[in-house]
Order: structure tokens, then C-alpha cells, then sequence
């Protein structure tokens, strides 16, 4: 991007930036503490993740009160009011985010007897792939990369198809063993909420790409 | 003085000879002797102090240029990733580090190159200090982030990876779980045709007995074909994290190993459409299995009457991008996701039937990643499977052979 005849306003963006990248870093985190502590059924790091989720609402407020602050003094126009309103949506998005990870860590003491759940062993690898779209989109977002925004987009199908594989997955296994369904109903709602996570990061890659080039990325599907 | 007098070239005689031109002038024009001679004196002076100079003003910013332009090419050429931030945004940064990070991080705010909770906090710290960060390039890596202040603004980040010592213990207990399951199976039916054949060798009638020696001959090579997948398996893991640096021909390479995977008798089936002039930072011998993995695959598992298609083109962003074609019954999407997991197999029978070990995509997943590729598989029930690996190809330009 040109620099600015006024450079504050260049160093309120950077600093904007700078702060959903930040928000962005700990979401990835928490998303990915809460996958592992619902792999190993830690409950002491479920409940980190649950208090970590307070630094991310603090920052969105901080992106906040920044991003109007900088249309208020500066009333930016064109690409440049676009990259304030997208660090606005974004901060948002992730919020929601790091709100699905507490969701999915609060969850984890409520599944019983864990080592007999075979679809315990898809969640980590659906978590796997939602967790690479997050990362990805937030490099994206980093390097103004619309094209690593469309593969994030493209990527949120795959993250589909684990879902309604396990989705079915899972109402076999409560069909077969209905003493589990009230476990195996907190197991699809983490399969849901990461799930949400895909829809989540797909939406930043829409603000990125939009961010970056103008225009919203072509719908593929239907 | 008298030194750099000495150093300073010849005498200045063009200036002096102007000043004298200009006071003689200067007279003319009526001006007092006295002043004339007063501004000679002070004229020719000064054209002899600034003769002396330059030897001085060229030396004075010569030291600035050591100091700031050749540190910015010492660091830009240092192998280990290493970054200059400066009142809190990424100064210089080594091609190393941009090219684990990004190029757009000089000139950004540090976060955005470190986003990490333990990044930040080491940041947020003002002083100098170690931090283990996880996930900063790619989502399994650990790099140690060593931060030393210069002065209270700017600050020196040095990265040094840790991925791969950690890889290594968790590819170990994945490999034993899965493995010894997988080995197990056809070491169970050799060993029951063994003891079978030897209790009563005698009383079985020729038939049969061939019909066990063939059983015990198929799963013999089943477990000698899964031992070397499993060994060029755990070769790839381990030389994951070195980036292939020779420059291959992909066109010429994937046409040689497609001929040899179909062999004489299904190489009528195969159809390529190859773009020749790509090149790719690769490991030969690991490319080539992975054309040999796909082409099997393609072959062994579409319909024996369509033709397999192998392509070669030019994607997006210079990448290379390749792609295997079957025309068969495709894989249900709910298959989709696991199919490059260890053993994992739609149908079972049918896979081992066939011969396979069920690593065949794992390998080639891990050979994409290694080239910092990607792999796509797509797949239409009733109409085939596409599998897509886009691999970085090296550009016209000779950049970095070396």
C-alpha cells in the first residue's frame, strides 16, 4: 500500500493491523489448546482456554475503539476505509472464533468414558484441518494475499465433508449405544462449533480478498 | 591536517587562478587594494580548506555505510532467520526469515510476523529474552525465538527451529501403533499355512498345497511391499523439514516414471498432456514416486477399459500443477478427508486384493510437503478421481541456485 502524506494515519493502520494479528495469534491458540485438551481429556487446559478467551474480547475492544477513532479523525476514503471496515468485520469474526474454542473447551468434562469413542478420533483431525484454515487465512490477512484467501475458501469444503462424516458417524454410534448419547450429542456439538470455525475463517478470507482486491470472491458452489 | 593536505590530489590550481582572475577584476572595477587583497587571502584560503576536506567528508559517512547498509546485507544473507525490528515494526529482515514469514513483513507492525501469544509477550517484555513459539510459519512447527535489544528502540530476533526434534518422537509412536497392526495381518496367515503345510504336508493333495505355498507366496510380498513403503515413508519424514534444493525437469520425470509404474501392459492407457518446460525444486527419486504412487493408483483403481490422463500445466502463481485423471466408480466425499491417513482404505478388500499397502497417498502427501506443495483430491461417484499436486516451480529467473 502507498505510504501516506499523513504518517500517523500509516501507523494507525499498521497498529491496527497489528492488533487483529495479535487477536488472531491467540484464537489460533485457543482453538488449537482446546482440540488437544479434548484429545487427551485435560480439563486443566480446557479451563485455560475458557479464561484466555477474556484477552481476546479485550482486544476486540481495542480494535474497536481504534478502528473509529481512525474514521472519526482521519475519515479515510477508498482502499483505505475498506481496510478499516475489513479489521473491523475480521476483529469480529475472530472473536467468534476464540468464542467456538471455549465453546468446544467448556464441553470437555461433560464427555464420559472417553477411550471408547471411535469418533473421538476424527474430531482432532477435522480440528487439524479447521485450525489450518485459521492459520492460513491470518497469514492472508498479513500478506494482503487474496490468492491464500481463496484456498482457505476452497478448504472450508473439505471441513464440510468431516463434519457430515461424522455427523453420521456419530448417530450410528448413539443408535448402537444409546447409554452414550448424552456424550456423543457434546461430541457433535464440538464437531458443530468447528464446524463454525471453517464457515468463521472462510468469512475473514471473503474481507481479505475484498480487502485486498475490491471485489468479494466468486461463488462456487451453488 | 598537514597529512590530509598531503593525501588531497594535486594543488587546486584552477580555483585559485579564478579568484585571482575575479580580484584583479575586482581592482579594476576600483576597488580598495587592501580589500582585494583581503578577500585573495580569505578566497585562496578557503579553496585550500576545502580541497583538504573531501578526503574527511568522504571518510565521515563512509563509517555510516558500514554501519547501517552493509548490516542490512549482512543479515539479509544470513542463513538463520533473522529479524531487525525497530519501534515496533520489522526493519530488515534476512531472505531467510522473509522467506519463512512473508515478504510483507518489512515495514509492518512486528505482530503481524509474530502473532503468537509467547511471541507478543516476549515482545511486549522490552527486554532481551528466549521464547518457544509454536506455529509460526506452518501449523506443527516450533521455532525458538531468541530476542536481544540493541537500544531502547531497536531489537535483533533470531530464529532457530525446533520442528524437527519434535517431530521425531511423535512419528515414533504413530509408526509402532499403526504399523504393527498392518504387519501383523499377513504374518498371521503365513505363519497358519506354514503350520498347516508342515502338520499334514503329506496327507494334502498337490492342489491345495500349491493353492497355500501361492497364499503364502501373495502375502509374503504384501509384507515385503509394506516394509519399503514404510521405510520410504519414515526417509521422507525424517528429511521433511530440509527443503529439496535440486532443479528437476517435472515434465520429463513425470512421463519416465508413469511408463515405468504402468509397465508394457497398461502403458496403452495412459494419456499425457504434459507442459515440458516446467522445473521444480525437487528430490528426484522422491518425485518420482509420487508419479509412480498416483499412476498405480489411477490404473489400478478406475475402470481398466478408460484411459488415465496424467497432465502437466502451469497453475496459479507459478506454481507447477499436476494432475492424475481416472475415469472409474470415484470415491464417496465422506471418504475424502482420511484418504492420505496411514491405512486408511475405502474398501478394504478390494485395496489389499489389489496389492496395496494402504500407504501409498500418505507417501505422497508427505513428498507435497516436503516441496511445500499442496494436494487436492477430487472425486465424482460414477466418474472418477482427480488428484492435483501443485508443487512451487522455479521461476525463469536464476535466483538462488546456489
Amino acid at each position: 500500500m502507498a505510504e501516506h502524506t499523513v504518517k500517523a494515519f500509516d501507523e494507525d493502520i499498521t497498529r491496527l493491523r497489528g492488533l487483529i494479528a495479535e487477536m488472531g495469534g491467540l484464537a489460533e491458540v485457543a482453538l488449537q489448546d482446546a482440540l488437544e485438551a479434548m484429545a487427551r481429556g485435560d480439563e486443566t487446559l480446557a479451563d485455560k482456554v475458557v479464561a484466555g478467551d477474556k484477552k481476546i474480547d479485550a482486544l476486540e475492544s481495542e480494535v474497536d475503539k481504534l478502528a473509529v477513532r481512525i474514521i472519526a479523525l482521519r475519515a479515510p476514503m477508498a482502499d483505505d476505509l475498506r481496510e478499516v471496515i475489513a479489521a473491523l468485520k475480521i476483529a469480529g469474526v475472530v472473536e467468534r472464533i476464540g468464542d467456538y474454542s471455549k465453546n468446544i473447551a467448556r464441553r470437555i468434562g461433560q464427555i464420559e468414558d472417553r477411550k471408547r469413542f471411535e469418533p473421538l478420533t476424527l474430531l482432532p483431525a477435522m480440528g487439524e484441518l479447521a485450525g489450518e484454515m485459521v492459520h492460513d487465512v491470518l497469514t492472508a490477512y498479513a500478506a494482503r494475499d487474496p490468492d491464500l484467501a481463496l484456498e482457505v475458501i476452497e478448504a472450508d469444503n473439505k471441513v464440510d465433508a468431516f463434519y457430515d462424516s461424522i455427523f453420521r458417524n456419530l448417530v450410528s454410534h448413539m443408535v448402537e449405544n444409546p447409554a452414550t448419547i448424552s456424550s456423543a450429542a457434546q461430541l457433535l456439538f464440538v464437531a458443530r462449533n468447528i464446524e463454525r470455525i471453517g464457515d468463521h475463517a472462510t468469512n475473514v478470507a471473503e474481507m481479505v480478498h475484498f480487502a485486498a482486491t475490491g471485489v468479494y470472491p466468486p461463488d462456487d458452489d451453488d | 591536517m598537514g597529512e590530509v593536505m598531503d593525501s588531497g590530489s594535486e594543488q587546486p590550481i584552477g580555483p585559485i587562478l579564478i579568484a585571482a582572475i575575479a580580484c584583479i577584476a575586482l581592482a579594476l572595477f576600483g576597488v580598495g587594494l587592501a580589500t582585494v587583497a583581503g578577500v585573495f587571502i580569505v578566497w585562496v584560503g578557503s579553496i585550500f580548506l576545502a580541497n583538504a576536506r573531501p578526503p574527511q567528508i568522504e571518510s565521515q559517512p563512509d563509517t555510516d555505510i558500514i554501519s547501517s547498509k552493509s548490516m542490512g546485507k549482512l543479515i539479509k544473507h544470513s542463513a538463520a532467520p533473522l529479524l531487525v525490528i525497530e519501534g515496533g515494526k520489522v526493519t530488515l529482515a534476512s531472505r531467510s526469515a522473509q522467506r519463512l514469514l512473508g515478504k510483507h513483513i518489512i515495514g509492518q507492525d512486528v505482530r503481524m510476523a509474530f502473532r503468537q501469544p509467547q511471541a507478543i509477550k516476549l515482545l511486549n517484555k522490552q527486554k532481551s529474552g528466549l521464547a518457544i513459539i509454536k506455529g509460526l510459519a506452518r501449523r506443527r512447527d516450533i521455532w525458538r525465538m531468541k530476542l536481544q535489544k540493541i537500544d531502547t528502540s531497536m531489537s535483533v530476533i533470531e530464529l532457530t527451529s525446533l520442528t524437527a526434534e519434535a517431530d521425531i518422537s511423535r512419528a515414533h509412536t504413530d509408526f509402532v501403533a499403526n504399523a504393527s497392526h498392518e504387519l501383523r495381518t499377513p504374518l498371521a496367515s503365513i505363519i497358519g499355512y506354514v503350520e498347516t503345510l508342515r502338520e499334514d504336508g503329506t496327507g494334502l493333495d498337490s492342489n491345495t498345497s500349491k493353492k497355500f505355498l501361492e497364499t503364502i507366496h501373495r502375502e509374503a510380498q504384501r509384507l515385503e511391499a509394506l516394509v519399503s513403503d514404510l521405510m520410504s515413508l519414515s526417509r521422507i519424514e525424517a528429511e521433511k523439514h530440509d527443503e529439496p534444493s535440486d532443479i528437476i525437469e517435472f515434465g520429463k520425470l513425470i512421463e519416465q516414471s508413469a511408463r515405468d509404474a504402468a509397465g508394457a501392459d497398461r502403458l496403452d492407457r495412459v494419456k499425457f498432456e504434459i507442459d515440458d518446460t516446467l522445473q521444480i525444486k525437487g528430490d528426484a527419486q522422491q518425485i518420482e514416486q509420487l508419479v509412480r504412487n498416483l499412476t498405480d493408483n489411477a490404473l489400478k483403481y478406475g475402470d481398466p477399459e478408460k484411459p488415465v490422463s496424467l497432465q502437466l500445466a502451469e497453475g496459479k502463481e507459478g506454481q507447477a500443477r499436476f494432475t492424475v485423471t481416472d475415469r472409474g466408480a470415484g470415491i464417496d466425499p465422506q471418504h475424502l478427508p482420511h484418504l492420505t491417513r496411514r491405512f486408511y482404505r475405502t474398501d478394504p478388500g478390494r485395496s489389499r486384493a489389489a496389492g496395496g499397502t494402504g500407504l501409498g497417498l500418505a507417501i505422497v502427501k508427505h513428498i507435497v510437503e516436503r516441496h511445500r506443495g499442496r494436494l487436492d483430491i477430487e472425486s465424482q461417484l460414477g466418474e472418477g478421481t482427480s488428484v492435483i499436486v501443485r508443487i512451487p516451480a522455479v521461476a525463469g529467473e536464476v535466483d538462488q541456485v546456489s
